[in-house]
């Protein structure tokens, strides 16, 4: 880490937000204290981009709270098919129309309804996953670079084991094994991921154990565990969180990527990447069946990592340094 | 530099030996049919055995495994269960084609996403570098599939329909049957590929060549007179580029293993095709070396980059 900020000639920070501009409301200067996480909040919320995608991240939550709803407006199950009116004569999907505004799938299922039924699975699946991966990856690095030695060795060729196998392949291994289902997916997903997150709090335990306020507390008589989680873990709680905010992206597209490998939840489950797996036959000719469960993916995606981003300027505004998240599935 | 190797290589050694444990271990534990399916619906108990003992199923699993690791030290890493083709041909017949696909991504990926990170680095929050973050994110969040599928609809089936048919809808040619066919097949999966990893090299070039771009050796260049241009290029871009090229030893590394979803659009046979048939079929040999050589891929790829690193940053030492 360099430490002279201050001289760099190219503007604040890397390029991101300033450092939050001293606030001299009405001439009167007040000190005020503010907690690092009030800063970020702050700077996240004058953030535009990073609001709008918030914005749309909570519509895309409120489609899946309220898929019901939805299916109850169009009067049309997320399983139902409608052979009359949703398929055309030749039994081909049918294009958006009044009755089915985002057209219907080869089995005359309305795409409207399968998204937002589609979205519970997505967002499910991305939020648990990542608790999980992040639980794990904070806990093993935590132990790893606190109690070092020989523990530290041990866990840190665990993450090597764990970051050398191709991550993918080996999803989709368990996931045949297993049988695919809800769980499994998040559970996979979990158990792979978890070893960057390690890393990344292994780096910032070591150069914390040795300081000042590690001592105090030992000196007060505080033991290895309560050290661990009250003193040390809120002081690697920033990069986690925007790690934790850039991972549920990746999380969503891996999901979707097992769906569309066949491997996601069983039919008739709604679910984007299976939604868009069965269109890939239909592509050429009925390109609204893959095009709105597509949209969604993306749009959902989209919002999520630019909402990272906004979090990442806001705890970090010196740029992008340790940007890099373990690739999703290519 | 050497104990450094040695110390690393063994380690990798350790690493992968554990990993084909593991891999052994889960398709032990699984329910396993292989000899079932392969003696076909109507096949009697005997003849289940027979199969599964000819196979070595009805080995203990530490005496498959035993066996398994005295062939492969010897090069031979099995035969399939359904053709009995060696793994290592059907291994070799693979490695080109997710070269090719890999390799041919690569090199538009860094060109792209480097030559966009420094275009936003030179001017950090102008419309230019806004654009480009926009559009880095834009692809770093679509999925590999969706994007190849819209690159199919757009440039294979609209043109095709229009009677132009520059592109195919998929497949491999091998390189041998010809430059252009070879380059036909396989220009869609590699901007599919591309464009969604070249968004992490923009981000990371950018944010890599701002911290650089700050520092004083660049300021005492340019107070030397020398030409912006050459400043950006020759001195900050060299140094630079040191997280880049970590970054693209171990995308590369991990995409060997198999574009999975790439080669599944393009219905391209390479590795991440070929391991998804295998799983599907619980080809046990044939899952391993994918995932044995993916694993060796990354592997030597983190030994590489830690190496190049060195060599890049007279700062690092390795031990």
């Amino acid at each position: 880490m360099s430490t002279d900020r201050a001289t760099r000639p190219t503007g604040p920070g890397a390029g991101e937000p300033a450092a939050p501009p001293e606030e001299v409301p009405g001439g009167r200067r007040r000190i005020e204290g503010r907690s690092p996480w009030a800063l970020a909040w702050q700077r996240l919320r004058r953030d535009r981009v990073a609001m709008v995608s918030l914005a749309v991240i909570v519509l895309v939550v409120l489609l899946a709270v309220f898929a019901p709803v939805v299916a109850a407006l169009t009067g049309h199950g997320p399983d139902q098919q409608f052979r009359q009116d949703g398929l055309s004569p030749d039994g081909l999907p049918v294009g958006p129309n009044g009755t089915f505004w985002f057209g219907t799938d080869d089995l005359g299922r309305d795409i409207l309804v399968r998204i937002a039924y589609g979205a519970r699975i997505s967002l499910l699946v991305g939020v648990v996953a990542t608790a999980l991966t992040v639980v794990i990856g904070v806990v093993v690095g935590l132990v790893a670079g606190f109690v070092g030695g020989f523990v530290d060795t041990l866990l840190a060729r665990l993450v090597d084991i764990v970051l050398s196998m191709p991550f993918l392949l080996v999803a989709i291994a368990l996931v045949s094994i297993t049988g695919a289902g809800l769980g499994v997916t998040i559970v996979v997903i979990g158990s792979f991921s978890w070893a960057s997150v390690a890393r990344i709090v292994r780096g910032q335990v070591i150069s914390l154990r040795e300081r000042e306020f590690v001592e105090a507390a030992r000196s007060l008589g505080a033991g290895d565990v309560r050290i661990m989680f009250v003193d040390v873990l809120p002081n690697v709680l920033a990069p986690v969180i925007v790690y934790t905010s850039l991972l549920i992206p990746i999380v969503i597209l891996t999901e979707a990527s097992l769906s569309f490998l066949g491997l996601g939840l069983p039919p008739p489950t709604p679910d984007w990447g299976g939604m868009i797996d069965e269109a890939t036959t239909y592509y050429t000719t009925s390109w609204w069946f893959v095009f709105f469960p597509g949209l969604a993916l993306l749009v959902t995606t989209l919002a999520f990592n630019l909402f990272g981003d906004g979090v990442r300027d806001a705890f970090d505004p010196r740029g992008d340094r340790g940007a890099t998240v373990v690739g999703g599935a290519s | 530099m050497t104990r450094f190797l040695v110390r690393r290589v063994g380690q990798g050694v350790v690493v992968l030996w554990l990993i084909t444990m593991a891999v052994f271990a889960l398709f032990y534990i699984a329910p396993n049919n292989v000899a079932r399916t392969l003696a076909g619906r109507q096949a009697t108990p005997e003849t289940i055995a027979l199969v599964a003992h000819r196979l070595g199923l009805d080995q203990p699993i530490w005496k498959q495994y035993l066996l398994f690791v005295w062939r492969a030290l010897h090069g031979d890493l099995g035969y399939d269960y359904y053709h009995q083709v060696p793994v290592t041909t059907i291994l070799g017949a693979a490695i080109p084609v997710t070269g090719s696909l890999v390799l041919g991504a690569a090199v538009i990926w860094v060109a792209l996403g480097v030559t966009n990170g420094v275009v936003s680095a030179v001017r950090p929050r102008s419309a230019t570098d806004r654009s480009l973050t926009v559009f880095s994110l834009f692809f770093y969040s679509m999925p590999t599939f969706l994007l190849g599928l819209v690159l199919l609809y757009g440039l294979y089936f609209q043109l095709t329909l229009r009677g132009i048919t520059v592109f195919p809808a998929g497949g491999y040619v091998p390189l041998a049957g010809g430059a252009w066919p070879w380059v036909q097949h396989l220009v869609l999966p590699w901007f599919t590929l591309a464009l969604v990893q070249a968004a992490t090299y923009t981000r990371l070039t950018r944010g890599s060549m701002l911290d650089v771009l700050g520092e004083d050796y660049v300021r005492t260049a340019r107070s030397k007179g020398i030409g912006e241009r050459r400043v950006v290029v020759r001195h900050a871009l060299r140094s630079a580029l040191t997280p880049v090229v970590t970054q693209f030893g171990i995308d590369v590394a991990a995409l060997l293993g198999g574009a999975v979803v790439t080669e599944q659009v393009f219905s391209l046979p390479g590795l991440g095709k070929t391991a998804v048939d295998a799983i599907n079929q619980q080809d046990l040999p044939v899952i391993i070396g994918v995932v044995l050589l993916a694993s060796t891929a990354v592997v030597l790829a983190n030994i590489v980059v830690d190496a190049l690193y060195a060599v890049l940053d007279p700062r690092v030492r390795l031990h």
